[in-house]
């Protein structure tokens, strides 16, 4: 009966959908997604009830000089899908790749850093207006990610370069790179245009 | 991508850290220490205890909490023995953390996270969850968030008294509410609680898909582990717009921010949208894991399949799929555009199909069945009947025709309420009664189980329906004293009042018997062996309680999860492991 049932005539093979710290990391992006939708839903619904916007008497966004920058991170989306590419035919090719994506995210980040201080001097702050407000919000907590993800790059980055680092791992990371590039040009249509 | 058992059962954690179980090799070969085996375990089942112990405790607060103001309700102005005089400000700190506990600290940590970690890893035949670490610090985060919250209630100010569901500019501004300090700390619990739920909710979904049993398909998953997986996803889908609004709300309190504030071009709806996105599928988050866990149980004392698993199975999808499209029936009185009042109204009154339907599965599941009723199956069997009652009662709220007399009114409150004491209690006593064998390796004493069964679901009834008269009655939700509402003091409802409250102390002093028949019987009830039950499902195929490991060698799956009374076969119950 029930007592003997440790024993098998033989084992089944176990069945893995995908490894898991990427499916765990694909869980994690899908909740992401859902926090920048309330963002955006928040701040166009707040916005639709705006005559003007920016509202008067505050700065506009410099849409134009963050499209470069936002060539510079979709460039670094597309060198992390080039080290995964390379990853394929031998994970020490990927390490140069990977610190092409690291650099130009560090140089998005800090990019940004500088526009946030013009228009801090600008008189755009979190409590002159609601613009302010979201926008500090919403880019804010991309940069967030950002710099989280990068940080996770320079992790993995640095472990390639030593004892070496898990397929897996790799690719969760760079998911979550993947996502935090894909969402900023959705960010930076809805809230600089 | 497949990989040999053995291998997968060391290669939990694919992010590379050196995984605990191989630092210590084999498993139960070895003692722990005090520390590590009870703070600072990474076994699931360790991390189910202490998450329904803290469930427990916060649940004891927070039913105290409702002691305090009930009295409050049916004698206004009179000393509360134990508590003191309730003031108005007390009042209101009293039933928003009551709330939010019951919620937040008690339905979610006890029925999600402590059953969750317990059965899916045995349910599912696997050694522990897939990242055992980020389930260790899961239960950390959790215990911090219940620390933030109880500390709230002692900065100055005190505790955040702006009702569970938080509405700006009460919960924005501190002049209004008065708590500059315990507002804000009650929305940092919530988070770090969600924090706790989200990694909790990776590890479950994440071990379901990859750490099944060989041999174990889709349709071989005990409902119990379905249901707590959907829920998981759902609460993982919903919650990221309400973490949203959550920055937005602490910069409004403390940064100066005016998202919430009209005359600043803020807009305070815009809340109450973010919050019930979330907060209606929240309601089907605990209740599909109460509902698995009553699938569960009827069968294995009806001695019969589970009728339509896979309906049943479609239907929770379903379900959690609708209950996205419905939040708006919670605005109907806030100003919403009266057309779309009718399409929330259209998919709320739709959302109640599914759930009924379930009913009828369990009763159906019950039909013809040889049925024994044991301590958890009268939970499972209350669940049901107290349960329809709630289902039955949202109809009249969600259309928002009758909505509109309805709202804020003790009938909502007394429909929710059966809604979610089934869900966080009786559901609660069901899972605790059914699994305590296992969890604890004796057996709880069924005499004392049943009077507390009663003892409990009779004055429940008590507590609620005379609410849903008052509420009839004309009696507002959150008043501090009715007294003051001589339209409404008046002696029908005064009676009524009371009634429920002392309903209340008869369903409070009931639990003291729990309390004893749990502690008593974990550490003197008789042995339970492996299978007191007679079940099928895979966590009573292995020794009670389970070891570091869970089984001996770890088992396959031959077979669905419900096959009771098989024609044929000298048992009625058929093990998913047994081979033939
Ligand atoms: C069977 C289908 C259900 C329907 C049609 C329904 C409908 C409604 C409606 C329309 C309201 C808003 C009433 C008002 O504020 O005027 C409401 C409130 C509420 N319902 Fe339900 N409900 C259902 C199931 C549930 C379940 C399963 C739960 C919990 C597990 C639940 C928990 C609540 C809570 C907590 C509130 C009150 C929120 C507050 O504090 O304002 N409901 N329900
Ligand atoms: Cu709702």
């Amino acid at each position: 009966m029930s007592e003997n049932i440790l024993t098998f005539p033989r084992r089944l093979p176990r069945q893995q959908v995908a490894p898991n710290a990427v499916i765990g990391v694909l869980i994690f992006i899908a909740t992401e997604i859902m926090m920048f939708a309330g963002f955006v839903s928040a701040f166009t619904i707040t916005r639709a009830a705006y005559n003007t916007w920016p509202p008067i008497g505050q700065p506009r966004l410099p849409a134009g000089a963050t499209l470069i920058n936002t060539s510079a991170l979709i460039a670094s989306g597309i060198m992390m899908h080039f080290a995964a590419r390379a990853w394929q035919r031998d994970p020490a090719l990927a390490r140069r790749p990977t610190l092409i994506a690291l650099v130009l995210g560090l140089f998005f980040v800090c990019f940004q850093g500088a526009e946030w201080v013009r228009l801090i001097h600008e008189g755009l702050t979190l409590t002159s207006s609601n613009h302010g407000a979201f926008f500090y919000l919403i880019i804010g907590m991309h940069g967030l990610h950002a710099s989280a993800a990068i940080l996770a790059l320079g992790i993995v980055y640095l472990k390639m370069a030593g004892r070496g680092v898990s397929e897996p791992a790799f690719r969760a990371t760079r998911f979550f790179w993947y996502f935090v590039v894909a969402v900023w040009p959705v960010l930076y249509l809805r809230v600089y245009l | 991508m497949s990989q040999p058992a053995e291998e997968h059962a060391h290669a939990h954690d694919d992010h590379g850290h050196d995984h605990d179980h191989g630092d210590t090799g084999a498993h139960g070969h070895h003692e722990d220490g005090f520390i590590k085996k009870y703070l600072w375990s990474v076994d699931h089942k360790m991390i189910a205890k202490q998450y329904l112990f803290t469930g427990m405790a916060m649940g004891l607060i927070g039913g105290f909490f409702s002691y305090a103001f009930r009295m409050q309700m049916a004698y206004p102005g009179h000393n509360v023995p134990g508590f003191g005089v309730v003031s108005p400000n007390e009042y209101n700190q009293l039933i928003t953390n009551h709330g939010t506990i019951m919620i937040f600290w008690l339905a979610m940590p006890v029925l999600i996270a402590a059953f969750g970690n317990f059965l899916i890893p045995l349910m599912l035949g696997c050694d522990d969850m897939v990242f055992p670490r980020i389930n260790r610090l899961s239960y950390q985060i959790f215990l911090l968030s219940a620390i933030v919250l109880i500390a709230s209630w002692f900065v100055p100010g005190g505790g955040f008294g702006g009702a569970w569901t938080a509405y700006p500019p009460l919960s924005a501004k501190s002049q209004y509410n008065l708590t500059p300090l315990g507002s804000t700390m009650w929305v940092i619990a919530v988070a770090l609680e969600f924090v706790a739920f989200l990694l909790g909710g990776i590890n479950f979904v994440t071990t379901a898909m990859n750490s099944r049993a060989p041999g174990m398909k889709m349709f071989d998953i005990p409902m119990v582990v379905w249901m707590i997986v959907i829920a998981s996803i759902l609460f993982m889908a919903s919650v990221g717009p309400l973490v949203a609004g959550a920055v937005m709300l602490v910069f409004d309190q403390q940064l100066g921010t005016g998202f919430f504030d009209p005359v600043r071009g803020g807009d305070p709806i815009l809340w109450q949208h973010l919050f019930w996105f979330f907060g209606h599928p929240e309601v089907y988050v605990v209740l599909l894991p109460a509902v698995g866990i009553v699938a569960e149980i009827i069968t294995v004392f009806s001695r019969k399949k589970l009728f339509a698993y896979k309906t049943v199975l479609y239907t929770a999808f379903g379900t959690a799929v609708l209950s996205f499209f419905v939040w708006a029936h919670h605005q109907f009185i806030a100003g919403i555009d009266p057309r779309m009042a009718n399409v929330f109204t259209a998919t709320t009154v739709l959302i109640s199909i599914p759930i009924a339907e379930m009913m009828f599965v369990y009763v159906a599941t019950l039909y013809g069945g040889s049925i024994t009723l044991t301590t958890p199956m009268l939970w499972a069997l209350g669940f049901i009947g107290e349960f329809i009652i709630g289902g039955v009662t949202g109809i009249f709220l969600g259309s928002s025709g009758s909505d509109i007399y309805f709202h804020d009114t003790y009938f909502v409150l007394a429909h929710f309420h059966y809604t979610f004491v089934p869900i966080a209690v009786i559901a609660v006593f069901a899972a605790t009664t059914y699994w305590f064998p296992k969890m604890f390796g004796t057996m709880m004493n069924e005499t004392l189980g049943k009077i507390h069964f009663w003892g409990t679901v009779i004055p429940f009834n008590g507590i609620f329906i005379p609410l849903f008269i008052t509420g009839m009655g004309g009696d507002h939700r959150r008043i501090y004293n009715y007294a003051n509402f001589p339209e409404q003091w008046t002696p029908h409802l005064i009676q009524m009042r009371e009634f429920a409250t002392v309903s209340l102390l008869v369903l409070i002093a009931f639990q003291g018997i729990f309390f004893i028949n749990f502690f008593y019987s974990m550490f003197k009830g008789k042995p339970a062996g492996n299978n007191p039950w007679n079940a099928n499902t895979l966590e009573w195929q292995t020794v009670s309680p389970p070891p570091h490991g869970n089984f001996a060698e770890l088992p396959n799956c031959y077979r669905g999860p419900y096959e009771y009374s098989v024609p044929g076969r000298e048992e009625d119950f058929w093990p998913q492991n047994e081979v033939g």
